[in-house]
């Protein structure tokens, strides 16, 4: 599974993109999400609130129950300042 | 309908105009530019860096063009959005709505910006003079504006 950062999760974390093999129980976005801070304290810190974090399956915004799955690109970011 | 995402200023005259040649059936045009602001504290900002997601910032804006299509009478519609770095007063982005007549082509291009500015996937980064970087904070009254448009 390919997953991205951009902004300041990006800076936080300390990388722009990785490709990753969750355990088999992480199955949806909110496992993902579950899972991640068990990596690190960058990805404790950079996760800390779940309501700053966007997350987009493979280019469409997500909902947490939605299903994840080994090829899928996961990006999480922030939310959009643009415009 | 058209949208582009480039590091490149683009000129709202020559996109206008490209965009309506040869289409007599459009009776009006409505363009929204958004500009590099200064901030108004006291650090003074000196650059702006707009960073986002190549591929899903495409496939959004493609969406949400096509939404407005679906809404309104449209007879061509234009969303150009710049990324990289810029300086306060350079042009963002450009939105561009025509159709027979000025209500549709007036409420999509409102429509057009206020989705682009919570859907699609960019990001701001400011620099301060002092050389200090902050990523701009997503405001509600943003999500405010574009919740006047659902359905």
């Amino acid at each position: 599974m390919k997953l991205l950062y951009f902004a300041w999760l990006r800076t936080r974390i300390g990388i722009g993109e990785e490709t990753v093999e969750p355990p088999p129980e992480v199955r949806t976005v909110a496992d993902l999400l579950n899972w991640l801070p068990t990596r690190g304290a960058n990805f404790a810190q950079a996760l800390a609130d779940p309501n700053a974090i966007r997350v987009a399956v493979n280019q469409d915004y997500a909902k947490p129950a939605d299903p994840i799955l080994p090829g899928d690109e996961v990006a999480l970011f922030p939310p959009v300042t643009g415009g | 309908m058209a949208v582009r995402v480039q590091r490149e200023d683009f000129d709202l005259g020559k996109e206008l105009a490209g965009l309506t040649r040869g289409n007599t059936a459009i009776g009006g045009v409505t363009s929204f530019v958004g500009l590099v602001r200064d901030l108004t504290d006291d650090k003074g900002l000196s650059a702006m860096t707009l960073e986002h997601y190549p591929g899903m910032t495409e496939r959004m804006l493609e969406r949400i063009d096509s939404e407005a299509h679906d809404r309104w009478p449209l007879e061509a519609t234009l969303i150009v959005h710049r990324y990289g770095r810029m300086e306060p007063g350079e042009q963002i982005v450009l939105v561009i709505a025509a159709s027979a007549h000025r209500q549709a082509a007036f409420e999509a291009c409102h429509f057009l910006i206020d989705w682009l500015k919570t859907q699609a996937p960019f990001w701001k980064v400011e620099e301060a003079r002092d050389g200090t970087a902050e990523w701009v904070e997503a405001r509600d009254s943003d999500d405010d504006a574009a919740a006047r448009w659902e359905k």
